[in-house]
C-alpha cells in the first residue's frame, strides 16, 4: 500500500512538472514579444573549445564581449561552446541561423564546409569563418598572421636557451601549425644557428593532460624552451614547475606561469568583430578574406618578461621591424630539411607557400606526419 | 567482503529476494522525474528560469521540423551501434571498441566512395555501404579471433583497436586521401552525389540511414526473441555453465556477437559519412562508439529500449545546444545534466534489485 501511494504521488508530481513546462511556452511567447525589438541584431558565435580554455576560444569570447560592450543594446550575442567539428557543427550553425542570428562567426577551421552548407540555405545571414579558405557571397573568412609573433618568440628563445633545444607541443599537422613551427625556428636561428626544434603532436586542440605530458617529455629530452600550438595553459604550467621558460598561446597566460612566461602571442579579434557586425548592420558587409597581423593589431605580443634587458630590447626591435614591414619572417634564403633552398636569398615566401605550407625548414627534428 | 565491512560497518547492499516487476518498469520513469527535479534546482541556482530551461532543453527542439529531423540524424548512429552492442552484452561479450569499428566503416566505405569519385552509376552507393559494413565487421573480427584463439581479453583488445582505427583514418586523411585542392588541409574530397545516401525530407539532413536503424531494431528484436540463436546468446549471458552443458558453442557465439556489433557499427560509420558529413575528416565521430555503450545499457539491452535510449540521449545533446543558444547556459551544464540522468537511472536500477541494509553482518552470513 505504501509503495502505491508513493508512486501515485510521484506520478502526480511528474504530470505537474510536465504540464508546467508545456504550458510555459504561451506565457513565454508573450514576454518575448514585448522584450525584443525589431532593431536588435543577433550575433552568434560557434566555439570549438570551452570558453574557459584560456587560449583560442577564450580570446574569441573576449572578442564577443568587446562587441557587446561596443555596440551595447543594438545587438544581442549568443554562443555555443565545445562544438565538435563534424556533423554537430552543421546543426549548431543552422540552429543559430534559423533562430534569427544575422551574423554568425564560426571560429575553427573544421567548421568550414558546414558553414558553407548552411550559408547556402540562409542567403540573408552573414557568415564569418575563421582560418578557412572557402568563401561565398555571404561567407567571408578571416585569420591572423600568428607566424609574425612566432618569429619574435623564436628570436627570444634563441637568445635565452642554454641547451639550444626548443620543445614544441603541436596540435594537427595543418599548414597553419607547420608555418608556426617554421617561423619559430627561423627566428631562433636568426640569432643562434645552433637552435633545433623537437615537435610532439598531441592530435587535439584542447587536451590539457596530453599537452602537459608532451611538455614533460620534451623537457626530459633537454628542451629548455617550451612553445605550443594547443589551446590550454598546461604546457606553460609544466615549464613553470620544471624551471624552464615558455610562451603563452592565444592569450596572455602570465598568471599561469609568472616565472616562466617570456611573452605570449595574443590573438585580438575585438576590432574585427565590431567592424564586421557594424558593416552587417549598415548594409556595407561584403564577403572578403582578411589576414591581419601585428600591423593591424590582430596579433599582439604580451609584455616581454623574465628575460635580460638586451633580449627584451631585441624582441621589441624585431616586433617593430615586422610591424613596419622592414622584416618578413619568411625571408630567403630558407632551406627545407633536405637542405634544398625553397626561398632564395633576397626573396620572401609567397602567399601560396605560406597558406599551404607542408614542409619543415632545416633544423626541425623528425619528419612531418603525412 | 570482510574488508568492506571494516570501512563501511553500517551500510550493506543486499540482493532482494524478489524483484518487483512493477518497479523494474517504473525505475526509468522515476529516474527521469528525479532528473527533472534536480534540473529545477540546478537551473534555479544558476539564476535561470527553471521551467524555461527545461522547456528549451526537452520540448523546444521537438517543436520544429528541423529539430525533429536533427534528433533522428543524431540518434541514428547511437541506435545502430547500440543495438549491436546490446546483443553482445546480453551474451557477456564485451565489445568496447565500437568507436574503432565505426571509424573503420567510414574508412572502408569512404575509401570506396573516393575510388568511385568519377563513376556515375547507381551501384556506387550499395557498394560503398557494403564495404563500409564489411570494414566494421573486419575490425570487430580481430578481437573475436584474439579471444577465441588466444583467450585475450576482448575489452582490452577491442578498446585498443579503436585508437588504431582512429589513427589509421587520421593518417589516410593527412596523407594519401587528402584533397589535392585543399591547401594541404587534412580533409578528403567531397563525395560525388552517387555515393551519398538519399535525403528523405527536403532541406533537412534526414537520410536513408535512419531507415536502416529502424529496420535493424526490428530485425534484432526478432533475432533475440524468436530465434534459437537469440536464445543461445541469452542463455550464455545468464548461465554460461548451463549453456555449456546444453552444448552451445561459446566461441561461435563470441564470433557472432562481434561480427554483428562490428558490422552494425561499420554501417553506422559509413551511414554517417555518406549521409551527413559527405567527406572523410580526421575524426568522423564525436565519440558515438562510446556513447552507444551507455545507450545500450540505458535501453536495458533490448533493441526497442535502445531505440528510445538513443532518442533520449540525442535529445539531451540537441537540447543542450539549444539551451546554450536560447538562454546562455554553459556547455558544462549539458554534461552535468546527462550525468545526473545516468546516475539516477543506475541508482534506481540498483535499488530495485538490491536494498540498503543497516546491519553490520550480511543476512546470508547470519543465517549460516
Amino acid at each position: 500500500m505504501k509503495t502505491e501511494k508513493l508512486l501515485f504521488g510521484l506520478l502526480i508530481l511528474a504530470a505537474a512538472i510536465a504540464a508546467a513546462v508545456f504550458f510555459y511556452k504561451q506565457s513565454q511567447d508573450v514576454s518575448k514579444k514585448t522584450m525584443s525589438t525589431a532593431e536588435d541584431t543577433k550575433v552568434g558565435f560557434v566555439y570549438v573549445g570551452p570558453i574557459g580554455d584560456h587560449g583560442w576560444t577564450y580570446q574569441h569570447n573576449a572578442g564577443r564581449l568587446a562587441l557587446e560592450k561596443s555596440l551595447g543594446t543594438k545587438i544581442k550575442t549568443s554562443y555555443v561552446e565545445s562544438v565538435k567539428e563534424g556533423p554537430d557543427s552543421e546543426r549548431v550553425i543552422q540552429q543559430l541561423a534559423s533562430s534569427g542570428h544575422k551574423v554568425i562567426f564560426t571560429t575553427s577551421f573544421g567548421f568550414m564546409n558546414p558553414t558553407l552548407k548552411v550559408a547556402k540555405k540562409f542567403p540573408n545571414v552573414k557568415f564569418e569563418h575563421a582560418t578557412g579558405y572557402k568563401r561565398d557571397e555571404n561567407v567571408g573568412t578571416y585569420s591572423a598572421r600568428f607566424y609574425e609573433g612566432r618569429y619574435i618568440a623564436g628570436v627570444i628563445a634563441g637568445k635565452v636557451s642554454k641547451t639550444n633545444k626548443i620543445g614544441y607541443v603541436a596540435s594537427f599537422p595543418i599548414p597553419e601549425v607547420v608555418r608556426g613551427i617554421n617561423a619559430f625556428l627561423l627566428g631562433a636561428r636568426s640569432v643562434n644557428p645552433e637552435m633545433t626544434i623537437s615537435v610532439v603532436w598531441v592530435n587535439s586542440w584542447y587536451d590539457p593532460g596530453k599537452e602537459g605530458d608532451a611538455a614533460k617529455a620534451l623537457i626530459d629530452q633537454g628542451a629548455d624552451i617550451i612553445s605550443q600550438h594547443t589551446d590550454s595553459p598546461a604546457p606553460l604550467q609544466v615549464a613553470e614547475n620544471r624551471g624552464v621558460k615558455g610562451f603563452g598561446q592565444a592569450s596572455d597566460m602570465i598568471k599561469f606561469a609568472p616565472k616562466a612566461q617570456l611573452s605570449a602571442i595574443v590573438n585580438n579579434w575585438d576590432n574585427y568583430y565590431v567592424e564586421r557586425t557594424k558593416a552587417a548592420i549598415d548594409g556595407s558587409w561584403k564577403s572578403q578574406d582578411v589576414w591581419y597581423g601585428l600591423k593591424e593589431g590582430m596579433v599582439k605580443m604580451a609584455p616581454y618578461t623574465n628575460m635580460p634587458d638586451d633580449v627584451q630590447a631585441l624582441a621589441k626591435k624585431t616586433e617593430d621591424a615586422i610591424r613596419n614591414g622592414e622584416l618578413h619572417p619568411f625571408s630567403g634564403p630558407i632551406k627545407d630539411q633536405t637542405g634544398k633552398i625553397v626561398v632564395e636569398a633576397g626573396k620572401v615566401a609567397d602567399a601560396g607557400m605560406l597558406l599551404g605550407m607542408n614542409f619543415y625548414v632545416e633544423g626541425v627534428q623528425g619528419s612531418l606526419p603525412k | 567482503m570482510s574488508q568492506i565491512f571494516q570501512f563501511f560497518p553500517k551500510f550493506v547492499l543486499e540482493p532482494r529476494l524478489e524483484v518487483s516487476g512493477k518497479w523494474v518498469i517504473l525505475s526509468p520513469i522515476i529516474a527521469i522525474i528525479l532528473t527533472l527535479f534536480s534540473g529545477v534546482i540546478i537551473f534555479s541556482l544558476l539564476g535561470k528560469d527553471p521551467f524555461l530551461a527545461l522547456y528549451t532543453f526537452f520540448v523546444q527542439p521537438l517543436t520544429t521540423m528541423f529539430g525533429i529531423t536533427e534528433l533522428l540524424v543524431k540518434a541514428t548512429p547511437l541506435v545502430l551501434i547500440g543495438v549491436g552492442l546490446a546483443i553482445g552484452f546480453k551474451a557477456n561479450v564485451w565489445n568496447i571498441g565500437a568507436e574503432g569499428q565505426f571509424t573503420m566503416g567510414a574508412v572502408f566505405g569512404g575509401g570506396t566512395a573516393l575510388l568511385c569519385q568519377h563513376t556515375e552509376s547507381i551501384l556506387v552507393l550499395p557498394l560503398v555501404l557494403v564495404l563500409g559494413t564489411l570494414g566494421g565487421l573486419f575490425w570487430g573480427a580481430i578481437p573475436a579471433f584474439l579471444k577465441t584463439r588466444f583467450n585475450a581479453n576482448e575489452i582490452l583488445t577491442s578498446l585498443m583497436l579503436s585508437y588504431v582505427a582512429v589513427l589509421c583514418l587520421s593518417y589516410l586523411v593527412h596523407g594519401p586521401w587528402r584533397d589535392p585542392a585543399g591547401f594541404n588541409f587534412p580533409e578528403s574530397q567531397i563525395f560525388s552525389d552517387y555515393a551519398m545516401l538519399p535525403i528523405l525530407i527536403e532541406n533537412s539532413r534526414l537520410n536513408l540511414g535512419t531507415m536502416f536503424a529502424i529496420l535493424v531494431v526490428l530485425v534484432a528484436w526478432i533475432l533475440m526473441t524468436r530465434t534459437i540463436i537469440g536464445f543461445q546468446l541469452r542463455v550464455v549471458g545468464l548461465a554460461p555453465t548451463a549453456a555449456q552443458y546444453a552444448g552451445f558453442k561459446q566461441s561461435g557465439l563470441i564470433w557472432l556477437s562481434f561480427l554483428i556489433s562490428g558490422g552494425l557499427a561499420g554501417l553506422a560509420g559509413i551511414a554517417e559519412v555518406s549521409g551527413t558529413i559527405g567527406q572523410l575528416l580526421p575524426s568522423v565521430s564525436p565519440g558515438y562508439g562510446f556513447t552507444a555503450i551507455i545507450v545500450a545499457f540505458l535501453g536495458r539491452l533490448h533493441p526497442v529500449g535502445v531505440l528510445f535510449a538513443g532518442l533520449i540521449m540525442a535529445l539531451s545533446y540537441i537540447g543542450g545546444e539549444n539551451a546554450q543558444i536560447e538562454i546562455g547556459l554553459p556547455a558544462a551544464v549539458t554534461g552535468l545534466f546527462q550525468g545526473i540522468l545516468l546516475f539516477f537511472l543506475l541508482a534506481c536500477d540498483v535499488l530495485v534489485r538490491y536494498r540498503l541494509s543497516h546491519r553490520s553482518v550480511l543476512a546470508s552470513e547470519r543465517r549460516e
